[in-house]
């Protein structure tokens, strides 16, 4: 379905005309949709937040606790049992920094592809561009994150890491991984509508991928080891996620070195997964009233 | 040209069938993928088509109402005009902000308080929040719920929860309005409200397409209706004129009704006759009604009834075969039964009437439920008697009256 703003209507010029068709192709202004429906993004934001945390004893600290557990668990087996390198930065530290942005991406992702399913009430009975639907899961998940962010300023004071100007950098490693987790969240909310696999893959998937990410470990004992084999280290980066929280660990911690070529490789990757999902999603958006 | 508001050309819209569920599994995807590499999409599922070439033109400040049985297409069409499912072929072409409630309170959440309730439900619906603070009170005031406004709706009656969700999609001030039955809900005084409240949107120039099986609602608030049955038109005009042929569809103009096809229920009515067979009915002579029917295993609490409507479907008159034998809603054994009734003569006006027969066990089963005949009542006698009487009943009933002398007035 596509719609065209009036430019020469004669007698009610005010009036917007919609022209509704059998669709081919794509419609190509998902973000100006998106900004024309802000407000419906902001209430469906808000009401998921709200209602999220309605009847926790605990309420939004569930979103600090989730990772700061994990990471204590991560330090006493991988840490301290284990004796995991960690890019000469104290286990704990290197592995909350990790965690901080793989629970959000992990929540984003869990929340983003069940949302359309979840949401069949609505697309069944009114019109609004379903983008907005995985787009407000994974905004959803960014207040979580920036809940839990101050968590981290404790771990650094905690660990008398220097604060460098680095750290505006920061933000941009955070915005990487917000996108790959719209990208994923696309294609995964999508397939969901016409594939109910996905929702028994998904969890697994999560389980794999924080396993297949640098964050129980360094990313550079996986490089050097891809180096050693005669296979470039910027391979790693094919996950946006190791890209990210390269990144994110180098601008917070001041570990010695960025390796650029990991991160150049997640930012490629996720401006890939962002397009083709975008594109995957508007193909087959039209067809969800009808099959969810 | 520019007083359109809506115009529809040749909407079409067909959905697969033979699939029991509309989403495939991927498993599926990839054997069919692998057994046929070459693009197909193995055996071509049937196709039903919801919708098949409609086409209509509304324009600014028309009330249409659309009518038909379940399933004739009518939601799909409002789903289409509302941009939530794409056509199949064809095209419309709309003037103007579009809303549409195709149900009431879409998107309320039981958590959220009535207050947080209005907010969301409006933004899904369309409105702006500047919109919703503008008439935050009127919608309050509306679904009479002051009091538990910030209470989550989980705890609402389910009167005030419908109160609620009504009132938000009434404020929608869009200037065109799809409305899909939300008439149908809640108690009769609020439904009286309702009403009251399209009519008054209806009378603000606005335009609005209204679908709905209460016929005293399409009749009370749309000049023109359309009709739609298996997806396609098949009346669109005034409605008094489209509600008139859609009610009397199935009845037709005949002495006699035989069904056409076993029914395998426990009972089934076979034929119906209306005698005499002479030309006309006589007002005066009134006529008999007679039922063949079969019954194929035993059956207890059955009815078999006769029920006469006006042509607007106004139900005149319902009598059953146990009103005078009781025994027989106690047990019916199988065999093959004929049951006649009489109905008076100079008892129903002159005019047109529909003859409905039901059969089955009250609030249990329906075996039957048959719009049969169409008749006619024909005035033979003077009709100077009781022309000028506006009612279905005329019977001349024993009036008495007594001389109470010249001396007996009040004074």
């Amino acid at each position: 379905m596509t719609e065209m703003p009036s430019t020469h209507s004669s007698a009610q010029p005010e009036l917007p005309i919609t022209i509704i068709k059998p669709a081919r192709g794509w419609s190509s202004q998902p973000l100006r949709d998106l900004w024309e429906y802000r407000e419906l993004l902001f209430f469906l934001v808000w009401r998921d937040v709200k209602v999220r945390y309605k009847q926790t004893v605990l309420g939004a600290s569930w979103a600090i606790l989730q990772p700061l557990l994990t990471t204590a668990i991560f330090a006493l087996f991988f840490g301290r049992m284990a004796g995991m390198p960690s890019d000469g930065l104290p286990y704990p530290l290197f592995a909350f920094g990790g965690l901080l942005l793989w629970t959000f991406f992990a929540q984003a992702l869990t929340h983003s592809s069940g949302s359309l399913v979840a949401s069949s009430h609505l697309i069944t009975k009114v019109y609004f561009p379903r983008l907005v639907i995985p787009v407000a899961a994974v905004i959803g998940a960014v207040l979580d994150l920036l809940v839990a962010s101050p968590a981290l300023a404790v771990f650094m004071a905690v660990h008398h890491v220097p604060v460098t100007p680095r750290i505006l950098l920061a933000p941009l490693f955070v915005v990487l991984v917000i996108a790959a987790a719209i990208g994923a969240g696309l294609w995964l909310s999508a397939l969901n509508v016409e594939y109910r696999d996905i929702r028994y893959t998904v969890p697994f998937l999560i389980q794999l991928w924080l396993f297949l990410s640098p964050i129980i470990y360094p990313t550079s004992s996986i490089t050097s080891r891809l180096v050693s084999r005669g296979l470039p280290g910027w391979l790693v980066g094919l996950n946006p996620i190791a890209g990210a929280v390269e990144g994110f660990r180098w601008a917070m911690f001041g570990t010695s070195t960025l390796d650029t070529g990991v991160v150049a490789a997640s930012c490629v990757v996720t401006v890939v997964l962002v397009i083709s999902g975008g594109a995957y999603f508007r193909a087959v958006e039209r067809e969800f009233a009808d099959v969810v | 040209m520019s007083d359109i508001s809506i115009r529809v050309e040749g909407l079409s819209k067909s959905y697969r069938l033979g699939e029991r569920q509309p989403y495939k599994s991927l498993r599926e995807s990839i054997t069919n993928a692998v057994r046929r590499p070459f693009g197909g999409q193995g055996a071509k599922a049937d196709t039903f088509w919801a919708l098949q070439d409609v086409s209509l033109e509304v324009r600014h400040g028309d009330v249409l109402g659309i009518i038909g049985r379940n399933g004739a297409g009518k939601s799909t069409l409002l789903k289409i005009l509302s941009r939530i499912t794409a056509p199949t072929k064809g095209r419309a072409e709309i003037h103007g902000r579009i809303g549409s409630l195709l149900e009431v309170g879409t998107g309320f959440h039981p958590e959220l308080s009535g207050r947080e309730n209005i907010f969301l439900n409006g933004a899904i619906l369309g409105m702006s929040r500047v919109e919703i603070v503008r008439k935050f009170e009127e919608i309050v005031a509306f679904a009479e719920v002051e009091k538990f406004i910030d209470t989550p709706v989980k705890r609402y009656s389910s009167g005030m929860y419908v109160r609620l969700a009504f009132a938000v999609a009434a404020h929608l001030e869009t200037e065109i309005l799809l409305v899909d039955e939300v008439l149908a809900v809640g108690d009769s005084e609020f439904q009286k409200k309702c009403l009251g409240k399209m009519g008054e949107i209806s009378r603000k120039g606005r335009t609005v397409l209204f679908v709905s099986h209460n016929m005293g609602a399409i009749s009370t608030l749309t000049e023109r209706s359309l009709w739609l049955d298996e997806g396609t038109v098949q009346a669109f005009g005034t409605t008094k004129k489209v509600v008139e042929t859609y009610i009397s569809v199935g009845y037709r103009p005949a002495r006699v009704w035989t069904a056409t096809e076993e029914n395998h229920h426990p009972m089934q009515i076979l034929r119906v006759e209306l005698e005499p067979e002479s030309p006309i009915l006589d007002v005066r002579e009134g006529f008999q009604i007679r039922i063949d029917y079969v019954v194929r295993r035993p059956t207890q609490g059955a009815v078999v009834s006769a029920i006469i409507h006006a042509t607007d479907h106004t139900p005149i008159l319902s009598t059953e075969d146990v009103d005078t034998s009781t025994t027989m809603l106690d047990n019916r054994r199988p065999g093959h039964y004929r049951t006649s009734v009489k109905i008076p003569g100079d008892w129903l006006a002159a005019g047109t009437y529909l003859l409905r027969l039901h059969c089955g066990v009250v609030n249990h089963a329906i075996f039957d439920d048959i719009s049969a005949l169409q008749f006619e009542l024909t005035e033979t006698g003077n009709p100077k008697l009781r022309m000028h009487k506006r009612a279905f009943i005329l019977p001349y009933l024993p009036w008495s009256t007594e001389d109470r002398g010249s001396n007996n007035g009040p004074a």
